[in-house]
């Protein structure tokens, strides 16, 4: 037991029970939720890297009219890779990261629900991307969209393996994501610290919350969509194929009813994150919990009424346009109360403008600018004008990059000391904030003028005589720009994660949970479990942190509460290390890839996936296995 | 930071079973998406329905037997699976053994009459779109059973070795029960859809 013990027996205690040891084979089967969420952040941002990197090739290729870098077969490989890369292996994958490494801190506990499904996501994301960007290198990567649009994608136009490679990554990415979309509600449902009642649970939590909520409801469509397309190109099923009653719009209606979501499964836990650095940096209780709270879900449930804004011109009945154009408007109130939520905590506030807040504001800037455009898209006549063009490239990374990326570069900046117990370069901080928001405003704003001039989206190359050449040049010149202030941000991480300064507990002087204990935190999270009685428990008590005593050392041991009061209900063995689901991710990764070229291989492979769980499920007869 | 303990946890019990498991939600969080996946699929059935000029398109409606027989050898179970659930929550060790054997012959029993429905329903998968949504929902459905089947098959198992009398393997136990319900649960408006809707 926990108590009767000084700090330095406890903590030594402790490190045995949870610490995973050293070497590959332990780093292979470790469940640490911070070890797997570490790897989780680097690897999506190795993929933001390489999804860069394309989009620089692209522009590269438009900076001039009939440029000849990329040919048309190459250059549409490039736009679907930079899109698939940036929202399935990016965006997904490193907010979800976010919350693997956050979540279990923010409410207080030793470990994510279901640790060894922790671990076999991260393999299983792992393996999606290799199969990508191993095509990508072999010049057979996908080259129908991020969206893969039947009939292009279908058997009679989409050649080769291209689409069925894209349609198995997809694959990867849905398992992944809703393994880990379980973990987060089973987590903050069920093993909050003692205390942490509903009306105690921090932002960021909540807003991760209702994010795998939209993932558990979401993710069936896309895993519906990439698993009949993969059937209608090797066993000749006819979802998809209007001559024998199937249909090409059902794949966009399928598509869609994941794919706007999916925007809200990216900025929900950046509003998180939003929440928490204005709270923190503003020096005060956020305003508006409540309405933020009641924001987020309403956001979470209308995510799901816009899917048809993205099909306005292919020729549905008025009156569901209708409808949809008045659900897409809607989703800005709850966007609208965020907004002055935060607003109103900064003005009532004494805000320091520390680099993470200054990524907030930039994030405001944008977001408004994205949220505005998206209302004028959301209009039926306007959206028909400016379809499928550069207007619309305009209006969604103003969303995305503005709605996630500014608000996670803040985040980094802001936990970056949590996770590795060092401080980035506030000077650094800023030049990267700097060139990023100005790069990204004079790479993106011109491309709003673009779509207005007729400039379609998706081409690999465009006429002299058009009036495109002058603005075309001016964004990629002003791309650059974007690209040096992410360089200034890779080289600060680099130098703070080797030779920063020591960040010490709690260096910005926050209020939530992660901050009560040591950066980086130890592998058992907090010495003893915390007890909350406020939602901003270090701002409450800032000297003492009220505990539990009474819990098991000797194993991993968690505190199981109840859903709405947090009241203590159980103490739960975490599971230990293992490495079956290092193997059971390879089982599948083998499967799904070997069923891109036979169906056969999904009935042979499922054997050596069975074996992978049974050896996972098993206990290992250790003395909480036995009675 | 100074700690203070106020909250002494060591009278609690070492697992929790239903709500208060973790394993619990996760099951059910697991059955959410499932669920969401079963509810899209009808959907597109409808959806291709409402497309087709006739249904099912160039076929007659399926043959009622094979799929009526599986429903009711599901409906069979409801009553077993709820008794091992009790047992499981009473710790009732031997009734547990007994009665997962049981639930295992009846998990397996549905997968004979299941072979039949394919040929029941009069189409092929690839012959058009009708052929390849009902094939689909049979297919995710057996795929549902096989799996809780081998899930159960294995639970079996390990209650027969001296893991099994642990309170959290019979948690497992239940949640292994309250599956296998949903199993039945999702199967009845497939069941309507497959052979009723047809011959509206």
């Amino acid at each position: 037991m926990d108590d009767g013990l000084d700090d330095a027996e406890l903590e030594r205690h402790l490190r045995q029970s949870w610490e995973t040891p050293r070497g590959i084979w332990n780093a292979l089967a470790t469940v640490d939720h911070k070890i797997i969420a570490r790897r989780y952040i680097v690897t999506a941002f190795i993929f933001l890297i390489l999804g860069g990197l394309l989009a620089v090739a692209m522009r590269i290729q438009l900076a001039r009219p009939e440029a000849r870098i990329l040919d048309p077969d190459r250059y549409n490989q490039i736009f679907t890779m930079h899109g698939s890369t940036m929202m399935f292996l990016f965006a997904v994958p490193v907010m979800e990261a976010m919350a693997i490494y956050l979540v279990p801190l923010m409410v207080g506990t030793r470990n994510i629900a279901f640790p060894r499904l922790n671990a076999f996501s991260y393999w299983i994301i792992l393996a999606g991307g290799l199969l990508l960007w191993i095509s990508f290198a072999l010049d057979a990567a996908p080259d129908v969209g991020w969206f893969a649009y039947v009939p292009l994608s279908g058997p009679e136009y989409g050649s080769g393996k291209r689409a069925d490679i894209w349609a198995q990554m997809i694959t990867f990415t849905e398992l992944s994501a809703l393994a880990v979309a379980v973990e987060i509600v089973v987590t903050v449902f069920k093993q909050r610290a003692p205390g942490m009642s509903l009306d105690r649970i921090p932002l960021l939590v909540w807003s991760m919350l209702v994010m795998a909520f939209i993932v558990i409801m979401a993710m069936p469509a896309i895993m519906f969509a990439s698993s009949t397309l993969i059937l209608d190109r090797l066993v000749e099923t006819q979802f998809y194929n209007p001559a024998a009653g199937g249909d090409a719009l059902l794949w966009q209606h399928v598509f869609w009813f994941f794919g706007h979501p999916e925007v809200y499964i990216i900025f929900l836990p950046a509003a998180g994150m939003v929440s928490t650095i204005v709270a923190t940096f503003s020096r005060r209780a956020i305003f508006g919990y409540l309405p933020l709270v009641m924001a987020f879900i309403a956001t979470g449930i209308l995510a799901f009424g816009l899917w048809v804004h993205h099909m306005f011109v292919v020729g549905l009945p008025r009156l569901g346009e209708s409808f949809f154009t008045a659900s897409s408007m809607a989703i800005a109130v709850p966007a609208g109360i965020q907004i002055f939520c935060w607003l109103a905590t900064l003005w009532l506030g004494r805000p320091v403008f520390a680099t993470p807040l200054l990524f907030v504001i930039g994030f405001i800037v944008t977001f408004v600018i994205g949220g505005l455009t998206g209302v004028m898209v959301a209009s039926v006549p306007f959206d028909t004008q400016v379809h499928d063009t550069y207007f619309v490239v305009a209006h969604f990374h103003y969303v995305l990059v503005g709605g996630a990326v500014f608000p996670l570069l803040g985040a980094i900046y802001y936990w970056f000391p949590k996770m590795t117990g060092r401080m980035m370069s506030e000077r650094l901080g800023r030049w990267a904030f700097g060139l990023i928001f100005v790069g990204f405003n004079l790479t993106f704003f011109p491309m709003h003028i673009l779509g207005l001039l007729g400039m379609p989206r998706r081409v690999y190359t465009y006429q002299p005589d058009l009036p495109w050449g002058g603005l075309n040049l001016f964004i990629s010149l002003s791309a650059l720009l974007l690209v040096s202030g992410f360089l200034v941000f890779v080289i600060d991480v680099v130098r703070a994660w080797r030779s920063g300064p020591q960040a010490g507990p709690n260096p910005w002087k926050a209020a939530t949970l992660e901050w009560a204990t040591s950066s980086p935190p130890p592998a058992y999270n907090f010495r003893r479990i915390p007890v909350v009685d406020a939602s901003d428990p270090l701002w409450m008590h800032p000297e003492e942190l009220a505990v539990t005593a009474g819990q098991r050392v000797d194993r991993r041991e968690l505190i199981v509460s109840s859903v709405v009061e947090a009241l203590p209900e159980a103490r739960e063995s975490s599971p230990r290390d293992s490495i079956w689901p290092f193997w059971a991710a390879i089982a599948t990764s083998i499967m799904l890839i070997g069923s891109i070229f036979t169906p056969w291989a999904v009935v042979w492979g499922s054997i050596p996936i069975a074996v992978c769980l049974i050896g996972w499920f098993w206990p290992k007869g250790t003395a909480e296995d036995i009675s | 930071m100074k700690e203070r303990a106020v909250l002494d946890v060591s009278k609690l019990p070492l697992h929790g079973l239903s709500t208060a498991s973790p394993t619990w939600w996760g099951t059910c969080a697991f059955m959410l998406i499932e669920g969401s996946g079963f509810a899209l699929a009808i959907a597109i059935y409808f959806y291709l329905l409402s497309l087709a000029p006739n249904w099912p398109i160039d076929a007659p409606p399926p043959d009622l037997f094979p799929g009526t027989m599986l429903t009711l050898l599901l409906l069979a179970s409801i009553v077993p699976n709820i008794l091992v659930s009790r047992w499981a929550t009473a710790r009732a060790l031997a009734k547990v053994r007994i009665g997962l054997i049981v639930m295992t012959l009846l998990e397996a029993a549905p997968l004979a009459p299941r072979i039949f429905e394919f040929p029941a329903m009069h189409v092929s998968w690839d012959e058009n779109a009708y052929g390849s949504i009902v094939w689909t929902l049979l297919g995710l459905h057996t795929a549902h059973v096989i799996t809780d089947l081998i899930d159960t098959l294995v639970l079996t198992c390990l209650m027969f070795t001296r893991y099994g009398d642990n309170t959290r393997r019979y948690g497992d136990v239940e949640d292994n029960c309250l599956y296998w319900n949903f199993v039945i649960v999702t199967w009845l408006p497939l069941y309507v859809c497959l052979y009723w809707v047809p011959r509206l």
